[in-house]
């Protein structure tokens, strides 16, 4: 196995798999696992850790981070569940409509930005909807250390309540299922409301509810160290525009469905990123120039170096204007 | 009684703020002597109803505006041992929303902050406001003796005696400072005793 991923190259350090199985779980949902195509077993990984699966798309690549959520402690298989969304990008639909078992595919080392505080007394997971795929990797690594947690999860309807049944059935005492349908909603703040000190909590789903833990958290004096949240942006959609790769020189143009990084790569032009999603912080750019506004999406930079116009996170950020130069 | 700034250090040192109410399930606030004026300055009523207030006068008479703040709870402890089998019990029973308020001397502070951390609470949440003596607590590097109230660099260590050079590094774990041996190379040459801070 080699070495640890050290950033000499730009992305992340590539794995190729094969599809091992592909399990529907219910309309939107699928299942995908894979194994190492060399046979060796998969690097090691916490959970809440994802990977970038690489999509040959007819010859256009599609880069979609997902949540690794298989048992960190077995290594032969890694595990992500694919939700379908038919108003997105085309990743999700690719990956329901075109893999199958015995595929070949790439993906990146794994990279967690949404680890468990360990020294926390007692972890308290906050899932909406496909928000369950890090606490499955979660709970499968706290549970070989008798770790405390419990998990209160929100779905739509039962059909759609992904991993809800093996979840009641493993953890009867820990897992709290609400149904949207059913108007049964989580009551966060009696939930907040006499937890042990040292407890942390953590989310995962749409932006609303990721915002509203927060809120009412900190609102009862919880402290931000202790509220943990993942949310990666997919790239929006915006109108074409004309980039300068001033170290590169090369003059690109970003479709209007695809991203700036994209489109950086797909000049041939290697720039580095590891969660395509505005978080990480691994893809950010120095602008060289720019006649026009940015439109930035990333939770990364600061208001003001937003504001400053020096810097651009290519994977979720676009442009729109006369002209932009990159160091790169 | 103004504020002492302290200079600036190298980043082991710890630096203090000023205590403001923050939203929260219960307060609990620990001082000692001059601290008790961190605490009056954000008192109001509605604060002190869900306040415990634990205070060491150390020789000072605050220990009456305090009480007359009407906390929740109060006591006053003679000193800071006397009142952490007191401090570990509350922050035992504590849930989550518990906001702790730390304000006095250096070495109060610490071993405060050292008992919150202890009991789940990250230190960056954990508010501070240095009031009163400028005295340290020390731990002697080479026989782990700690020395209260230090006030002067170098200084004797209670313990085994070396003389000790007052270091600005810092350990969160032993809430103490790192004296160290001053005169190692060339006994008994060691220069005179001078203010912290001067
Ligand atoms: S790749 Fe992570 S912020 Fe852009």
């Amino acid at each position: 196995m080699s070495a640890a991923p050290q950033k000499a190259k730009p992305g992340a350090e590539k794995i190729a798999v094969n599809v091992t199985a592909v399990v529907p779980l219910n309309d939107l949902v699928t299942r995908f696992e894979f194994q190492r195509s060399d046979g060796d077993l998969f690097p090691p990984f916490s959970g809440g850790a994802h990977t970038v699966v690489t999509m040959d798309d007819n010859g256009r690549h599609r880069l979609n981070p997902y949540s690794l959520m298989s048992d960190p402690a077995d290594l032969t298989t890694y595990a992500i569940s694919v939700r379908r969304d038919d108003e997105g990008r085309g990743g999700s639909l690719f990956m329901h409509r075109n893999v199958s078992v015995g595929d070949r595919m790439t993906i990146t080392y794994p990279v967690n930005l949404f680890s468990l505080d360990l020294r926390a007394r007692k972890h308290v997971f906050l899932a909406g909807g496909i928000g369950i795929t890090p606490f499955m990797a979660m709970i499968a690594q706290l549970e070989h250390s008798n770790g405390n947690w419990e998990l209160h999860y929100a779905c739509r309807t039962p059909a759609l309540g992904t991993y809800v049944d093996e979840l009641r059935y493993k953890y009867p005492n820990k897992v709290h299922i609400y149904y949207d349908d059913q108007n049964q909603a989580i009551r966060l703040e009696d939930l907040l409301d006499g937890q042990p000190l040292g407890t942390n909590i953590y989310v995962c789903g749409p932006k609303g509810m990721i915002d509203w833990v927060h809120a009412t958290a900190s609102a009862a004096g919880w402290p931000d160290a202790n509220v943990h949240s993942e949310e990666f942006l997919a790239p929006q959609p915006g109108e074409p525009f004309e980039v300068r790769l001033c170290k590169s020189d090369k003059t690109i143009t970003v479709g209007e469905h695809e991203s700036l990084l994209e489109a950086i790569e797909r000049a041939g032009v290697e720039a580095p990123f590891l969660c395509r999603g505005g978080s990480c912080g691994q893809c950010e750019t120095n602008v060289v120039s720019h006649d026009g506004t940015f439109v930035h999406r990333d939770h990364w930079l600061t208001e003001d170096q937003h504001a400053s116009g020096e810097k651009i996170m290519p994977c979720v950020s676009r442009f729109a204007g006369k002209s932009l130069e990159l160091d790169r | 009684m103004s504020k002492f700034e302290f200079p600036p250090s190298i980043k082991s040192r710890p630096v203090y703020g000023t205590l403001e109410a923050r939203p929260g399930k219960g307060h609990l606030m620990i001082a000692d002597a001059d601290g008790a004026e961190a605490i009056m300055d954000i008192a109001t009523p509605d604060l002190m109803a869900q306040t415990h207030i634990i205070y060491i006068p150390r020789g000072t008479d605050f220990a009456d505006k305090l009480r007359s703040l009407n906390p929740a709870q109060f006591y006053e402890g003679p000193t800071y041992a006397a009142s952490v089998s007191r401090i570990r019990r509350v922050l035992q029973d504590a849930h989550m929303g518990l906001q702790v308020y730390l304000a006095g001397t250096e070495g109060l502070m610490g071993q405060a902050q050292n008992e919150a951390m202890m009991a789940g609470i990250p230190h960056t949440a954990i508010q501070t406001e240095h009031r009163g003596s400028t005295a340290r607590r020390m731990q002697c590097v080479h026989c782990k003796g700690i020395t209260e109230d230090v006030e002067t660099d170098p200084f004797v260590c209670s313990h085994c005696g070396l003389n000790l050079f007052v270091r600005d590094h810092y350990s969160r774990r032993l809430a103490a400072y790192q004296g160290v041996c001053i005169d190692a190379e060339d006994p008994g040459n060691v220069p005179a005793p001078k203010g912290i801070y001067e």
